[in-house]
């Protein structure tokens, strides 16, 4: 069984970004930039299937810029076998992205696609889902634990109020969420051997669909800071500050 | 102008979520229509049917609705879509996943976390975890969207709305329900109780939250949250974690006990009236965004809170 892992360039989870003064972007020059860390995990789940022997081959696919070579050879490092980059210039919305990789898939016929549950930069989640729809195959997001049994996936999705158990029918789509698996630090051998493995590039204009798109950004700005507060001594201080003053108990 | 708005709920009651949301559809302008699909869930359309602002509520009763499953769903709401400029869902764990498989069939980009209305096809959204606030202005004819809850008021009672019975659309077969595990919990719901009291990593044990949170949460009526550092640990449940990965809550009062600040878990709060920050480090980030701040190890302070608390209720 094939397995596909479309992975994100993204600001790293530890930068805290800025708007640019004119509002027009976040300012991302200098700053440093990593695989989405909700795909990661995919990247680590597909590779345990595959350790397990529930799949035969992970091909993971990013589209970004050419700078996005190297989510794809952090994905090899972990346990990817080859990559697909395709180059887009700036940021594509989902429905852009979903229709890019149903053309990838449709070329690639895996059974199983894996994904972060949203991208930690515009935090749509979205392309899942999106993708799953325009396949017209069954998805389980926000994952926790993943079964494959036969032509069927099991897979355990955190829910508001606890957890749901689905069964689907393959191929499906699945997203992922933190807690499914703590990825593995890439040991030396393997980011060497990573460097060997073979990525295909296309552009984003070769797979003939509508990238054009469809929400304009007006402005982007920081939301207002809360401010300090002040310090106090006691317990007793604070819950008459609380009843007295805020009024909140 | 007319919108079509997905009710959340688990075939008894309407989650509040809904009603938070409608206030998004009406400041859209036009008529809001609600759709209830599940199982044996009369009584919920009917719940809706009260929630003012809401014209009528379709009730989709049928075996396939029960769970509320994507596949089955998507396809429902998805054969109801051509009279309606917009289609709105909370933004809660079924809204996110239904609503984009919607958009995608309907060939519209959806726009995700809706926190506010500046215009019927213009919104603010918080991106980059809630560290930037994105104003979109979509293109697209037809709007889906998920709503950010907290960001708007619950919608009033008092409507009398007719329910109109509709047919179940063929389901596509291809997800089976197998089991779900639910805490059952009599406290107060975590994205609308008015007080959270919170636990991080400093809690140390499970044992440790049921020992000193949850008898605070009991005398304020509180929910319980935690820092995704708690969650990791297996110190509280998933469900429980606050933050932008979490859940995002904004009560009157939020206490944080023993959380550091990291800006996933600030992400999730910063819309609290009043946040409250309980921790021995002098230094911990919590500090710059609490109204009040209390420097002191959690296991004094809060049994004290607790016995303090008691005597004033007695």
């Amino acid at each position: 069984m094939k397995i596909l892992l479309p992975v994100k360039r993204v600001v790293d989870a530890n930068v805290h970004v800025r708007v640019k003064a004119d509002g027009s972007g976040v300012d991302l020059s200098g700053v440093k930039m990593s695989i989405n860390p909700f795909d990661e995990i995919a990247v680590e789940e597909a590779t345990r299937l595959k350790e397990k022997g529930s799949a035969t081959e992970i091909v993971c696919v990013s589209i970004g810029p050419a700078e996005a070579t190297e989510v794809l050879r952090n994905a090899f490092a972990i346990g990817a076998d080859r990559g697909q980059l395709v180059i887009a210039e700036g940021d594509l919305e989902p429905l852009a992205v979903a229709k890019i990789l149903k053309a990838v898939i449709k070329k690639e016929n895996p059974q199983l696609v894996i994904l972060g549950k949203q991208a930690i930069d515009y935090d749509n989640d979205q392309t899942g889902q999106m993708l799953a729809g325009l396949l017209g195959w069954p998805q389980a997001t926000c994952a926790s634990n993943v079964t494959i049994e036969g032509d069927q996936v099991h897979v355990t999705r955190e829910v508001d109020g606890g957890h749901q158990t689905v069964r689907l029918r393959l191929p499906a789509i699945i997203t992922c969420d933190l807690r499914l698996n703590t990825p593995r630090f890439a040991a030396l051998p393997s980011i060497m051997k990573a460097k060997k493995k073979p990525i295909e590039r296309k552009s984003a204009g070769s797979y003939g669909v509508d990238l054009k798109p469809r929400l304009q950004v007006l402005k982007l700005a920081e939301p207002p800071n809360r401010k300090a507060g002040i310090k106090v001594k006691s317990v007793t201080e604070l819950l008459d500050k609380l009843r007295n003053e805020a009024g909140v108990i | 102008m007319k919108t079509l708005l997905v009710g959340e709920h688990d075939n008894k009651t309407l989650r509040e979520a809904t009603a938070k949301a409608l206030s998004c559809a009406v400041s859209l302008g036009g008529e809001v229509d609600v759709v209830i699909a599940g199982r044996g869930c009369r009584a919920v359309a009917e719940q809706a049917a009260q929630l003012s602002g809401v014209a009528k509520v379709l009730l989709a009763d049928a075996d396939a609705y029960e769970h509320i499953l994507a596949e089955p769903l998507a396809a429902l709401i998805v054969s109801l879509a051509a009279p309606y400029d917009a289609i709105l869902a909370p933004s809660t764990s079924s809204g996110r996943n239904i609503l984009p498989r919607v958009a995608a069939l309907l060939d519209v980009m959806q726009i995700s976390d809706v926190s506010r209305v500046l215009a019927p096809d213009t919104f603010e959204r918080p991106i980059y975890a809630g560290n930037v606030i994105e104003t979109v202005r979509t293109t697209d004819k037809k709007k889906v969207i998920t709503v950010r809850t907290t960001a708007f008021p619950r919608a009033a009672g008092g409507g009398t709305a007719p329910v109109e019975p509709i047919p179940a659309v063929a389901n596509p077969g291809t997800s089976q329900f197998e089991s779900e595990e639910l805490h059952a919990s009599a406290r107060a719901e975590l994205t609308s109780a008015r007080i959270v009291i919170s636990g991080g990593r400093a809690l140390q044990s499970r044992e440790n939250f049921t020992k000193y949170i949850e008898p605070i949460a009991d005398k304020l009526g509180a929910a319980i949250g935690a820092s995704r550092a708690a969650v990791d640990a297996g110190y509280a449940p998933n469900d429980w974690q606050v933050g932008q990965t979490g859940k995002i809550v904004a009560p009157d009062l939020y206490i944080a006990a023993g959380i550091s600040g990291a800006i996933q878990h600030l992400a999730g709060i910063k819309d609290a009236k009043v946040i409250v920050a309980i921790n021995k480090d002098p230094d911990a980030p919590i500090f710059h965004v609490a109204d009040y701040g209390l420097v002191a190890d959690l296991y004094t302070a809060l049994p004290e809170m607790a016995a303090e608390l008691a005597k004033s209720n007695a």
